[in-house]
């Protein structure tokens, strides 16, 4: 820091930490989103962060589809309980056994889309009048036009034609019973800023972000690791090489890609030389038409 | 490495959108994946170029209608800054986006065709960044390869618009001949304008010097959130969370609180655990005070002999954002800093016609993206500057209290 700039990296940080602190001071319930992916590890050391030496003022939600990574759980768990953190888990297993959403057949099944219904009600069941997300604008055209407090209506839709003008660092927090703000602090992050993040204040993450041995196999273009959600369809098969994921999300649908690099230093300049978007290259969730962010999104989904 | 923010404004028709798949293409941010699709659109939908302007395509009700809707956010980052570009549509709602888009921006990019020079949405689009004191304006004069590259084209627009500026608060003010189709002096200097020795644009872009742009004088911290954990470790600790707003704050500066009155010292200063010896904007940091005095959320710190005004009577000019236009007399929540009250709007002196500057005093009302000068009265004193002198002490919003929406952004004048 010279004396009158800061770095991106502070500036991002004092931006997301000033968003957390408008929420907490502004709303009743707030929870923060934590799957135990990169993003959202990131989000809960800003907050610790912006509410050190206190704790944070709201609890920790994570919409489980049943199929996620074990290690990616592990680490939700454990760092939960390192922060003394209450951690509400609304599990999509649980909205199937009541009957509220279907399940997909077929191998290909997935369980993303269930994921609105599960949230939706856990927000209704709690409570929660403002949602923190770890979604960035860089991600997905649809979030690039979506504001960092996203109004959503008492069915958790997002209006991208109806949204609330957002000027300076001013946040209209503004609701009524049963509306909804989803919070977006890392907006402006982009996948490198959050790696060199990662890599300064040297956070932890779940092992399968770093190269690691697995069993995978090839499926429309990507790498599936093997794991108990998965099972082989014919013609495709195993293989094991060093891999990595960019993402976390349901193992059904998250591909891993070939990488040697075992550190968060290795994996910025693998960032850097990248060609392939991060969901390009790794979530089958986005790929099923040019429009499926801002589809589910309307559904009420982040 | 450094952050700029820029606001980027045109129509369709001016290449806004090509500039900015160029900006991004060049600079490495697209993606192949990115790039294929664009191709393969570009090919469905008959062009025979890869047409850069899908690439900044968002939501499937532009994409069908071939508009944009909305402001969107871009990122792509050089060796030696990050860039954030808030992409603004040129026609649907311009104002309301324009303003939206340079309220945080360094610098404003203007497009203009050179086929057509100066027309009035640029002179409008520099007004509104002038008005929002976006200190740095560049004027990229487009589509060169359509005049010959003449140097005579681009003297003109550029003399032209100079004039018109001059009535404009632009501090600085930069001319680029490009061609975004073909990527004339984005990223490297064009062979085909040998006459033009100035910067790239990316070059300008990288290079230009923001660190003055802040106030760095004035020192303001609107209190954000107390911070009283009580834990055992920190029984006693008593921390005032918020964002530098201006100026500098050191431990063992004397401090003022408003609106208390009461003076005190700056004890500490923590960002999570660490101490720090100086605070600017805008870094989110905690304060502690030397003396134990009631301050809450929505109070400032700043320095005894350099104060914001407390008042109840504010003088700004607006923006006004809503389908339900502003009546005078009416009533509005109002969001100053981290304060929150309620403002009576006791009258609209003028609405100012963004294209000639002129002012109509006989306005009785502002329409949807209309500007104009108000006095509101508010039901709680704020803490407030110019806001050609501070952007965040001197910005608020007006909520409309029965349907929540935001409604209006105000630009404090006379402080």
């Amino acid at each position: 820091m010279t004396d009158t700039t800061i770095s991106h990296l502070d500036a991002l940080e004092a931006e997301s930490i000033h968003i957390m602190r408008e929420v907490a001071a502004e709303f009743e319930r707030p929870v923060l989103l934590f799957s135990g992916g990169k993003d959202s590890a990131l989000m809960l050391k800003l907050a610790e962060k912006a509410f050190w030496p206190g704790r944070l003022p709201f609890p920790l939600m994570h919409v489980d589809t049943g199929h996620n990574f074990d290690e990616v759980l592990e680490f939700r768990d454990s760092r939960a309980a390192e922060l003394g953190v209450p951690l509400v888990i609304a599990s999509v297993q649980k909205s199937i056994d009541e009957g509220r959403v279907h399940e997909e057949t077929g191998p290909k099944a997935s369980r993303n889309r269930l994921q609105s219904v599960t949230l939706l009600d856990a927000i209704t069941e709690h409570g929660f009048d403002a949602v923190f997300g770890g979604g960035r604008r860089d991600e997905d055209k649809a979030r690039a036009k979506e504001r960092v407090f996203s109004f959503r209506d008492d069915f958790g839709q997002w209006d991208p034609k109806n949204q609330r003008p957002e000027l300076w660092n001013l946040y209209n927090a503004r609701i009524r019973k049963g509306e909804q703000i989803r919070v977006f602090p890392i907006s402006n992050w982009t996948e490198m800023d959050v790696w060199q993040y990662i890599e300064r204040e040297n956070i932890e993450l779940p092992s399968i972000y770093f190269a690691h041995k697995r069993q995978v196999f090839r499926r429309d273009g990507m790498l599936l690791a093997l794991t108990r959600h998965v099972s082989l369809l014919p013609g495709e098969e195993l293989e094991e090489t060093t891999v990595r994921f960019r993402t976390v999300g349901d193992a059904t649908l998250t591909g891993a890609v070939e990488s040697t690099a075992a550190t968060a230093e290795a994996i910025i300049v693998e960032v850097a030389a990248s060609r392939i978007t991060e969901r390009g290259a790794t979530r089958g969730d986005d790929k099923f038409n040019e429009a499926a962010m801002e589809d589910r999104k309307k559904e009420g989904y982040f | 490495m450094e952050m700029l923010r820029f606001a980027t404004a045109g129509s369709v028709d001016d290449g806004k959108s090509t500039l900015i798949g160029r900006l991004l293409l060049d600079s490495k941010q697209i993606f192949e994946d990115q790039l294929e699709s664009v191709e393969r659109t570009s090919r469905e939908k008959g062009f025979d170029y890869t047409n850069l302007a899908l690439l900044t395509d968002g939501l499937r009700a532009e994409r069908e209608q071939g508009i944009t809707i909305d402001v969107a956010y871009r990122y792509f980052a050089t060796p030696s800054r990050k860039f954030i570009i808030a992409d603004t549509p040129g026609h649907v709602q311009y104002t309301r986006n324009m303003v939206t888009g340079a309220s945080t921006a360094d610098l404003a990019l203007i497009l203009v065709d050179a086929r057509h020079g100066v027309v009035e949405q640029s002179r409008r689009h520099s007004v509104i960044a002038s008005l929002l004191s976006v200190r740095h304006l560049v004027l990229c004069v487009n589509k060169m390869d359509l005049v010959d590259y003449d140097q005579l084209v681009f003297d003109r627009i550029s003399e032209d618009f100079r004039e018109w500026a001059g009535k404009l608060d632009i501090t600085d003010l930069t001319f680029i001949p490009v061609s975004a189709l073909h990527g004339d002096n984005i990223t490297s200097h064009s062979p085909n304008m040998p006459w033009y020795d100035g910067p790239t644009l990316l070059h300008h872009l990288e290079h230009l010097y923001i660190g003055s742009d802040r106030n760095l004088i004035d020192s303001r911290f609107p209190v954000q959130y107390v911070i009283r954990p009580m834990s055992d470790k920190f029984h006693d600790y008593r921390g005032y969370a918020g964002q530098v707003a201006g100026g500098t704050f050191r431990p063992g500066d004397e401090v003022l609180v408003l609106p208390s009155g009461l003076t005190t010292t700056i004890e500490g200063i923590d960002l999570y655990g660490e101490s720090i010896d100086a605070a600017i904007p805008p870094m989110s940091v905690t304060l502690r005070l030397a003396d134990n005095i009631d301050i809450s959320r929505g109070d400032m710190i700043c320095r005894p002999n350099n104060a914001p005004e407390t008042t109840q009577e504010v003088d700004a000019m607006i923006c006004w954002f809503s389908e339900r236009p502003l009546q005078v007399g009416g009533k509005y929540a109002i969001k100053h800093t981290t304060k929150s009250a309620r403002a009576l709007v006791r009258d609209l002196h003028y609405r100012m016609d963004v294209n000639t500057l002129s002012r109509d005093e006989t306005s009785g009302t502002l329409a949807m993206n209309d500007m104009g000068r108000v006095s509101l009265r508010v039901t709680a004193p704020l803490f407030v500057d110019e806001y050609r002198r501070n952007r965040t002490t001197g910005s608020f919003i007006l909520i409309d209290e029965g349907t929540n929406e935001t409604v209006g952004a105000g630009m404090i004048i006379d402080a």
